[in-house]
């Protein structure tokens, strides 16, 4: 299958989810300048992480303008596989492809540690080759990851179940100490409705070969690799339906 | 403005002597410089730029070698690592800045350092730096490190360059004058390292990149001179950083070098246009005529003297080849950026400025560079020496228990865990980072090949004021044998050697002591220095900062699979220590911690001795026989051992024999904590055990069995008896919260 790898100007982690589904995955990727208007033949998308055009006003805020975002937008409404990392997430909430906004992490401070995730659901084209509760060890890297909505935004993500990866301790608790940057109910990835699109703060890209620390974050990028060969991007995954489990 | 009449305020001003000024007039061919010639000369003869104290003592640095593809005089060096490819690395120091505007000092230095290397042609995939501060008690400190911290950050974390090592020290001679010091590595294709030169008459100058304003007006100077009650009035000599900018121009300046259609390039550091200008054209033995009015300008009303000196910011000067104009203006146009002509390459070796077509300064280059003046200034051996080399031990107050000395030890900030610092830069992005800061040199992989480099910057101050020689000589045995521990053969060094007042006699000497010492150990250890940076002048109300030569030093791992990391891996592995132990305790993590005093002489130091201990380090990684290895330094033996179980969630039991002659009452406090040099603890599982001590023994190192990996707890003994058995998690918690307690409480106490 074929990833296109979206550039902004100040992406910089486009290299690193470049090699990760080119070299680790052994799949076909281009990168697709930020100022194209079309996105080739892909058959899944990666907003990349970075600091896009110097996030000086709010975090993808300028981003949100560049010409390929329309046709991102026609992608993912056409149920298109997108996934917004980091930086790529905080695009995909000021395009309003995902609800919601992100503050300065709680600390006040960039932090780049490894966290623990948890699947929430296996039913989006990036998780369906995980198990619902299994964590993930995944590095984050950001400033401002606080995940914010108004309470009934967030009770509308949590009965639509469009709340993906939460924060959680290395045995799977969503507490507060394992929050590492103040997001509201652990929350550290979404979907969209239609289930296609994903955002995270973690970075799975970061985390697809054991030398590097952890190889949890291939789960991730696999999902999609299977959901597209199973017969494209639409929601595969075999959960079966229940309320999600919250520890918040 | 005559000879005769200027006036020795505008001299002073410019920090140019009349002895300086009677050679720029005799320069220009007996005519006296305007003020644009004048501050032109000023920034080019500043300390910062031309080394006028340190060059003399510079040349005796061991500079060439079998690995060496550049040595100084570029903007930055570069070795031979195999397979076609060169490291590309250089550290750098913006301390003056720091202190002024700690968050934009330090970033701007990141950018820099970051410039010279992507300069080269090398895409750069690391950082390190190497901070000094006073003790975290000021709140002025605090501010301080804060700002530093989160500048580095700032820049490193936009821009996407790994922060994946360094070391942090402290002491009170830092309280004023914090030391930021920025190392930078890039790669680059062996054939393809892109210099700062200017040739090819008719050839088109370009610059790129911000646009010129009045910021940075002789922070060359600024750096060049020492602190006073006056330093704050200097802010606005500190630029402002922009890594968004400067990402733009990395992107766009390395697809250009790809291009073939580049000549030269260089970046605008210190003294701005004026060093790209006359260092380009000086280096290419031509030229370079530029007109001032085409450059872009962020202010209105700039004269000719502002746009020349200005130090702006994530700026380039690039030379193009004729005809491919249109190539070059297109790639910066896909960035958004705009290469605008500003003149050509010239003849006649002189730099011409002009402000729309009327020439309004023309000097030689060769005057701005290769000319300038060189000092032979006097040194002698300080009187403080005397005093400060004698140690008597038997006269020291009893030590406490052995236990409480080392928690307080572990909770020192020189040695305590630096993660307050380090998880607030970006230290993975690149995805090449194998060692995480903390765990040692930092190491990242080379994507392409199966090779990774070990990184490692180090010096601690208190030898080199006891002993410059010797301290710089320890300083570089130490950056070494962390690469050393990594796995990585040492393959090339840079330096930055940071100073008090260099026209003070005795500072003076401190500087041509520790650069003959620094030389020296050069030789020995192999590791050529190919560049570097003298910052002098660190020095507040005349006090002058402990003497701090940096070493930074590249390894070469050529099989990225035999990384050898601190921490113990497994239950049941054997201990075993390299090296002896003579229980020094001169200037050592103890003296200072216990007894708030620097004194005695620093550590021996057998430098063939060294070498093999390195050689035997980097043949037992590269056959996969060790399971970890951590270098002996501040805090001594025990404090080695502690941090080999810290993150590794398991203990140790170790038994030491005393030391021949101890003096009585410290036999454990000189067995545990002395800091003996050229000592490693290492573990093996037992089979491999046998093997390192017989490489141990085919080397010359004394080796042997001192204990074993296992249990929940710290229990080392010595000769027999049991000193020390503390839980491994109450030694991590004073180890690892040290630094950030101090500014999670005075962030509670202001709020």
């Amino acid at each position: 299958m074929k990833f296109a790898v979206v550039v902004f100007p100040g992406s910089n982690c486009d290299h690193d989810a470049y090699h990760a589904v080119k070299h680790v995955l052994g799949q076909e990727a281009a990168f697709v300048w930020h100022k194209d208007t079309s996105l080739g033949n892909a058959d899944a998308v990666i907003l990349p992480g970075g600091f896009a055009y110097g996030d000086y006003l709010r975090t993808g805020a300028i981003a949100r303008f560049s010409p390929v975002m329309a046709a991102v937008k026609a992608f993912a409404a056409q149920g298109g596989p997108v996934i917004g990392i980091c930086n790529g997430f905080q695009v995909l909430l000021e395009a309003g492809l995902l609800p919601g906004a992100m503050l300065r992490n709680n600390s006040l401070q960039f932090r780049c540690q490894f966290v623990h995730t948890r699947i929430e659901h296996v039913d989006t084209p990036f998780t369906s080759a995980g198990q619902v509760g299994q964590v993930l060890k995944l590095p984050i890297a950001h400033g401002e990851g606080n995940y914010f909505a108004d309470s009934a935004t967030v009770d509308a993500l949590e009965r639509n179940r469009q709340v993906i990866f939460r924060y959680v301790t290395a045995g799977g608790d969503a507490t507060s100490q394992a929050n590492p940057n103040g997001s509201v109910r652990n929350i550290a990835g979404l979907c969209s409705e239609g289930r296609n699109v994903v955002g995270l703060m973690p970075h799975p890209e970061r985390a697809c070969e054991s030398a590097l620390g952890s190889a949890d974050g291939l789960v991730i990028l696999e999902s999609i690799v299977q959901s597209v060969g199973a017969g494209g991007g639409v929601p595969l995954g075999h959960e079966a339906p229940s309320g999600s489990s919250l520890h918040v | 403005m005559s000879a005769a009449t200027v006036s020795d305020a505008l001299l002073e001003r410019h920090g140019v002597t009349r002895d300086e000024y009677d050679r720029i007039v005799q320069m220009l061919g007996g005519r006296p410089p305007n003020l644009t010639e004048l501050g032109i000369f000023s920034v080019m003869w500043s300390e910062h730029c031309s080394y006028k104290s340190s060059r003399v003592h510079l040349k005796t640095l061991p500079t060439t070698g079998p690995r060496v593809l550049q040595g100084p005089g570029e903007n930055a060096g570069a070795v031979d690592i195999g397979d076609g490819l060169a490291a590309v690395f250089k550290i750098e120091s913006h301390n003056h800045p720091s202190f002024i505007e700690p968050y934009q000092g330090a970033a701007t230095g990141v950018g820099g350092i970051i410039r010279d290397i992507f300069t080269m042609g090398a895409r750069p995939i690391a950082l390190l730096n190497s901070l000094r501060f006073g003790p975290l008690d000021h709140a002025l400190v605090r501010r301080t490190m804060s700002g530093v911290v989160a500048g580095i950050a700032g820049y490193g974390n936009s821009i996407g360059i790994p922060t994946v090592g360094g070391e942090i020290g402290f002491d009170e001679s830092y309280t004023g004058n914090p030391l930021v010091n920025v190392f930078c590595l890039g790669i680059a294709r062996a054939d393809e390292i892109v210099k700062g030169v200017a040739s090819g008459i008719g050839n088109p100058v370009y610059y790129v990149g911000s646009k010129t304003g009045r910021d940075g007006i002789h922070g060359a100077t600024m750096a060049s001179a020492e602190f006073d009650d006056k330093s704050a009035e200097k802010r606005p000599a500190v630029q402002v950083g922009d890594p968004f900018m400067e990402k733009l121009l990395l992107e766009a300046c390395l697809e250009v070098m790809k291009s073939d259609a580049l000549v030269g390039i260089q970046d605008m550091g210190a003294a701005g246009l004026t060093c790209a200008t006359s260092e380009m054209g000086s280096r290419g033995g031509a030229g370079i005529e530029i007109d001032v009015s085409l450059v872009p300008q962020r202010e209105t009303g700039m004269t000719p003297y502002e746009i020349m000196l200005s130090e702006s910011q994530e700026r380039m000067l690039l030379v193009a080849k004729a005809g491919r104009e249109a190539e070059v203006e297109q790639i910066f146009e896909k960035w958004d950026l705009h290469a605008v002509r500003i003149g050509e390459v010239t003849s006649d070796g002189i730099l011409r400025v002009k402000e729309r077509g009327a020439v309004v300064a023309e000097i030689p280059n060769r005057a701005l560079t290769d000319e300038a003046p060189v000092y032979h200034r006097p040194f002698s051996r300080p009187d403080y020496l005397a005093e400060a080399q004698v140690l008597s031990l038997a006269e020291l107050a009893p030590p406490a228990p052995v236990e409480d000395v080392l928690l307080r030890l572990l909770a020192s900030p020189t040695v305590a865990s630096k993660r307050w610092v380090y998880r607030q830069y970006d230290h993975m992005v690149r995805t090449n980072t194998l060692v995480l800061p903390g765990m040692g040199a930092g190491v990242v992989r080379v994507k392409g090949t199966n090779r990774a480099l070990a990184l490692s910057t180090d010096c601690n101050g208190r030898f080199v004021y006891l002993d410059p020689y010797l301290g710089a000589q320890l300083a570089v045995a130490e950056a070494a044998r962390n690469v050393a521990c990594a796995g990585g053969e040492p393959i090339g060094a840079t330096n930055c050697l940071n100073f008090g007042n260099p026209q003070r006699p005795e500072i003076m000497w401190q500087f041509e002591r520790a650069v003959a010492g620094m030389a020296e150990a050069c030789r020995a250890l192999s590791v050529p220095i190919t560049g570097g940076n003298v910052s002098l002048y660190n020095e507040t109300d005349g006090r002058g900062v402990l003497p701090t030569p940096v070493i930074g030093i590249v390894g070469l791992i050529e099989d990225a699979s035999t990384v050898v990391r601190r921490v113990f891996r497994a239950e049941g592995d054997v201990v075993i220590l390299l090296g002896e132990n003579h229980g020094e305790l001169g200037g050592s993590e103890y003296l200072k911690t216990a007894h708030g005093m620097i004194r005695g002489v620093p550590p021996r130091l057998d430098l063939g001795r060294e070498a093999a201990l390195q050689r035997l380090l980097v043949s037992a990684a590269r056959a996969h026989l060790v399971s970890s290895a951590h270098d002996c330094a501040e805090g001594g033996l025990a404090v080695t051992l502690a941090e080999c179980c810290f993150d590794a969630g398991v203990g140790v039991e170790v038994n030491v024999p005393e030391v021949a002659g101890a003096t009585a009452g410290l036999a454990d406090i000189q067995a545990l904590f002395g800091e003996s040099a050229s000592r490693v603890a290492l573990s093996a599982t037992p089979a491999h055990a046998q093997d390192v001590l017989a490489m141990a023994a085919a080397e010359g190192i004394p080796a042997s069995v001192v204990g074993r990996v296992g249990g929940s707890r710290i229990r080392l003994s010595v000769g027999g008896r049991a000193v020390v058995d503390l839980a491994v998690e109450t030694a991590e918690a004073a180890w690892a919260t040290a630094v950030e307690r101090h500014f999670d409480r005075a962030l509670a106490s202001s709020t």
